[in-house]
């Protein structure tokens, strides 16, 4: 059996996966029932000085039939009054003692923190996490993204939650920046004990090209809002390894971005995640996710041997490494299982529209004019020569690029196959060839 | 029901509200939008894909469909009309199955293959609701070309002819217009008014003259056609049904199988009224027709009479596969060789039972099977063992070589007289409709060429 339970920051959960602050964490009911369904915490709508909210609200990116793919909203924090969120808080906690809930803030000024933050502790948090991250509406008036771009009052107002606070806390980072390390260090200098990340990106998600008014509308009107979903998760995914693997980020990391699946949730803490949390694909599939998250994680760790979570943690890390360190010496070149090839010649108009040119079309594939073309089909020229329509590899041109693989759509029709190693090129980073080419420069001029 | 196959402008006034194809449910219907788009979206946009290779108009299939995915449907429609401008009826009764369908590279893998045809139709449908204009006829050229026969291959050969510029007329002997498309398409893959519809959505657009009614040969002669026109072009099909030349022939309730099929499409009696017993005569597409629409329209039991075995039926296997789950059974290895009845009306077909001659080296040969023969009990038959030629017309035309009633022609239509051109059944000896649509077109770019010089 292994044990998924975790501890972030001193947040410690039956297991690692988490409601964002967000519209499935709204209200009492909905936490409760996420936690029937199997969530192990989950991080409040976002508690502040109540607010007003517009409608439309959100906005999505589909791709043909696939829906949501990525997702933006313009609503902002909790429309309903603090002392229902505390009062259902209280609830929860009592019902539901060994799960987290960790309550998001966001407030102007310091005796505002004091105050939301004494009432979220006497309510039950577990947790806070201080919400730095929003791109829309709360950064016009000074908070969310608006704090969380600035380093120095980043690490002021942590240090508040932090005189004020007897949980642990969290600080939620905005990826509206162009280095999130600067900013982690700012909350780590603050004295944040864990961090969230990301927040949404600031976005325009579509426009009504009818009307010529983006979207979500409002009337005749739309604005920026936030952006999430699967699509973001590479962004959130860098951000996450970013912090992970600088030597002076001593932080746990709770992971947050495009998570739908235990994969996702893997990957993220591979990259040095101890928790992700889960907002767009609750809002697309409703709570019962989990079981299968829940679920694929385990099965995962038990294949890989894995016991624990710390186990998992991080492992992808010591991987990540920049550019001039890959080894120029390491090559694959993509191979076409010619028994599983259904023919659709796909990778063939990847590689020599989109890449370089290295697969080709056996003769008697050759594309015709449309004239020559219709001519031949009228002579009942009506079987296509299936042979012929799989593409081959020139392997010595194949630089390796894996797109032929990525647009394929039969599973394991391409593969990347490592060629030979040549024993007389041992690794060469990029860097180490600057150094070499530097030594024959200087060797030439000497 | 009816509304959905007719579609665009309701019924046609021509037809009789009450004929029997009003009474077939659409075999594949329109799919909604919803459908569409998750359709298309499965649709791999194979480079030079398989699909246009089997099309005999070589309509650009990937591009259509993901011109639906992107909900650019007047596009669309429009790379499919450029291709095939019948698109529209093609959509409906090609036998997808074994071209575009049957070539889909998902068959590979199993996957149920794209359902092109279904696509098909829903861009040219919504063109034909929406009224769409996609093509206008060139500037006048100052030529004329005579088109004989209405059907598929002269619609489609006039339709290029008009973006040409040349003055183009066609010539029907029927009083409806639309060759087979109109008088026998399988009714639940279309029925008439649709076919009247496309014929309209041509001829209007593009200013083709269409005058029906008329029959070369005997109201007008090819020698006036000739010399009042640049080119004619001969697209006139094929002739009535073959006989079996067997006794009792004249019994009541003997018919053939695009004559009866006519009657269920344009008007008439059905004769299917009391009848429990059917037979049909024959192992081709047009026999396996006959049978589902015997079917469809409450004969209790259908039975085919074909002298060979299943395996050798020249009939599509998907569509024989329909008419066995519609209930239709068979006699194989069966050689009808009388019609029997009872006053004056036809009560069964009298059979000698078959068998492959071993002695033949080809294994082709068939030859009576003992001294035994048997009546397979049928108040109708219909015989549908192909179409016989229009020779008598034919022989005709002045200076255009025949062979076995089918006229010689070269790949773009061309015949042995200069000035005419010819293409769909009357050339192929009997084709699909797709396969018109295209020699038409071809031809048109032929007689263009000609005129041009």
């Amino acid at each position: 059996m292994v044990d998924i339970s975790t501890n972030t920051g001193g947040i410690h959960s039956p297991n690692p996966f988490w409601l964002a602050s967000a519209p499935p964490s709204n209200t009492g009911d909905q936490v409760q029932r996420a936690f029937d369904a199997g969530w192990g915490g989950a991080v409040w709508k976002t508690l502040g000085t109540p607010i007003v909210n517009v409608s439309s609200r959100y906005g999505a990116i589909h791709h043909f039939d696939r829906r949501i793919i990525g997702l933006n909203n313009i609503e902002l924090i909790t429309d309903r009054p603090l002392e229902v969120n505390f009062k259902e808080i209280y609830e929860t906690k009592k019902k539901y003692p060994k799960h987290a809930v960790i309550a998001s803030l966001m407030v102007e000024t310091k005796e505002e923190w004091q105050d939301i933050i004494k009432r979220s502790i006497d309510a039950g948090a577990d947790g806070l996490e201080l919400n730095f991250g929003c791109p829309h509406g709360m950064c016009e008036r000074g908070m969310g993204s608006a704090v969380g771009q600035e380093p120095a009052v980043n690490e002021e107002i942590t240090s508040w939650a932090k005189e004020y606070s007897t949980v642990p806390v969290l600080v939620k980072l905005t990826p509206n920046v162009g280095d999130i390390v600067p900013h982690g260090l700012a909350s780590q200098r603050g004295g944040a004990d864990g961090v969230s990340l990301i927040n949404t990106i600031k976005s325009i998600i579509s426009v009504d090209i009818d009307r010529m008014v983006p979207e979500p509308r409002v009337g005749d009107r739309a604005t920026n809002g936030g952006y999430c979903g699967p699509a973001v998760r590479p962004i959130a995914l860098h951000m996450c390894a970013a912090l992970a693997r600088d030597p002076r980020f001593q932080l746990p990391i709770s992971g947050i971005g495009g998570v739908g699946t235990w994969r996702d949730a893997v990957e993220f803490f591979l990259l040095g995640a101890s928790t992700v949390q889960v907002c767009t694909a609750v809002m697309h599939h409703g709570f019962r996710i989990v079981e299968d998250m829940i679920e694929g994680l385990e099965t995962y760790m038990e294949d890989k041997g894995l016991a624990t979570m710390p186990d998992l943690i991080g492992k992808a890390i010591p991987h990540y490494t920049a550019w001039g360190d890959l080894d120029l010496n390491y090559k694959v070149v993509a191979k076409i299982d010619e028994d599983s090839c259904i023919g659709c010649q796909k990778c063939y108009v990847a590689c020599y529209d989109g890449s370089h040119q290295c697969i080709h079309l056996r003769e008697g594939a050759v594309r015709l004019d449309p004239v020559t073309a219709a001519k031949l089909k009228a002579r009942d020229h009506m079987g296509v020569d299936w042979e012929a329509r799989i593409p081959f590899v020139d392997e010595q041109e194949c630089v390796g690029c894996n797109l032929c693989q990525m647009v394929c759509p039969v599973p394991n029709c391409v593969t990347m196959v490592e060629v030979d190693k040549d024993e007389s090129k041992p690794l060469l980073t990029y860097k180490d060839f600057q150094r070499q080419e530097a030594e024959r420069k200087a060797a030439r001029k000497g | 029901m009816a509304s959905t196959l007719a579609g665009f402008d309701g019924p046609h006034p021509d037809l009789p509200a009450d004929r029997a194809e009003t009474k077939f449910d659409d075999g594949k219907p329109r799919y909604s939008r919803a459908q569409a788009m998750a359709e298309a979206a499965r649709c791999l946009y194979c480079y030079d894909a398989p699909c246009i290779e089997a099309c005999p108009t070589s309509i650009n299939i990937p591009e259509f469909i993901r011109k639906i995915a992107t909900d650019n449907v007047k596009g669309s429609a429009r790379t499919i009309f450029d291709s095939n401008i019948l698109g529209m009826s093609c959509a409906r009764v090609c036998p997808v199955e074994v071209l575009c369908v049957g070539q889909c590279v998902y068959n590979h893998e199993d996957i149920p293959p794209v359902q092109i045809g279904r696509l098909q139709r829903y861009s040219t449908d919504t063109a034909y609701d929406k009224g769409w204009s996609l093509y206008e006829p060139g500037p006048d050229s100052g030529k004329t070309v005579a088109l004989v026969g209405a059907g598929p291959a002269s619609l489609a050969c006039a339709h290029e002819l008009r973006k040409e510029g040349h003055k183009t007329v066609l010539l029907e002997k029927r009083s409806l217009p639309g060759g087979l498309n109109t008088t026998g398409v399988a009714p639940y893959k279309m029925i008439a008014d649709a076919s009247l519809a496309e014929v309209a959505w041509i001829v209007d657009s593009m200013g083709v003259e269409v005058q029906t009614g008329v029959e070369v040969g005997k109201d007008v002669s090819w020698e006036k056609l000739l010399a009042d026109h640049d080119a004619v072009f001969v697209g006139v099909g094929l002739g009535p049904d073959s006989s079996l030349g067997v006794p009792g022939e004249d019994l009541g309730g003997v018919f053939g199988g695009v004559e009866i099929i006519e009657r269920w499409k344009n008007g008439g009696d059905p004769a299917t009224s009391g009848v429990t017993h059917a037979a049909v005569v024959g192992g081709g597409n047009t026999a396996l027709d006959v049978v589902r629409e015997l079917l469809v329209l409450g004969i209790p039991c259908v039975t085919m009479i074909y002298r060979r075995n299943e395996a050798s039926m020249t009939g599509y296997e998907h569509e024989w596969d329909y008419a066995k789950k519609g209930g239709a059974g068979a006699s194989w290895h069966s050689q009808p060789v009388a019609y029997v009845g009872e006053g004056g009306k036809v009560t069964g077909v009298e059979c000698h039972a078959m068998e492959i001659d071993p002695d033949d080296p080809k294994g082709r040969k068939l030859r009576r099977k003992g001294d035994h023969s048997f009546v397979v009990p049928a108040e109708l038959v219909v015989v549908a063992a192909g179409q016989g030629k229009l020779s008598g017309l034919l022989e005709g035309m002045p200076g255009v070589d025949l062979d076995w009633g089918r006229i010689v022609v070269d790949d773009d239509g061309r015949t042995s007289n200069p000035k005419i051109f010819a293409g769909g059944d009357v050339a192929n000896g009997g084709k699909e409709v797709v396969n018109a649509a295209a020699e038409g077109k071809r031809a048109a770019q032929a007689i263009h060429a000609a005129l041009s010089q």
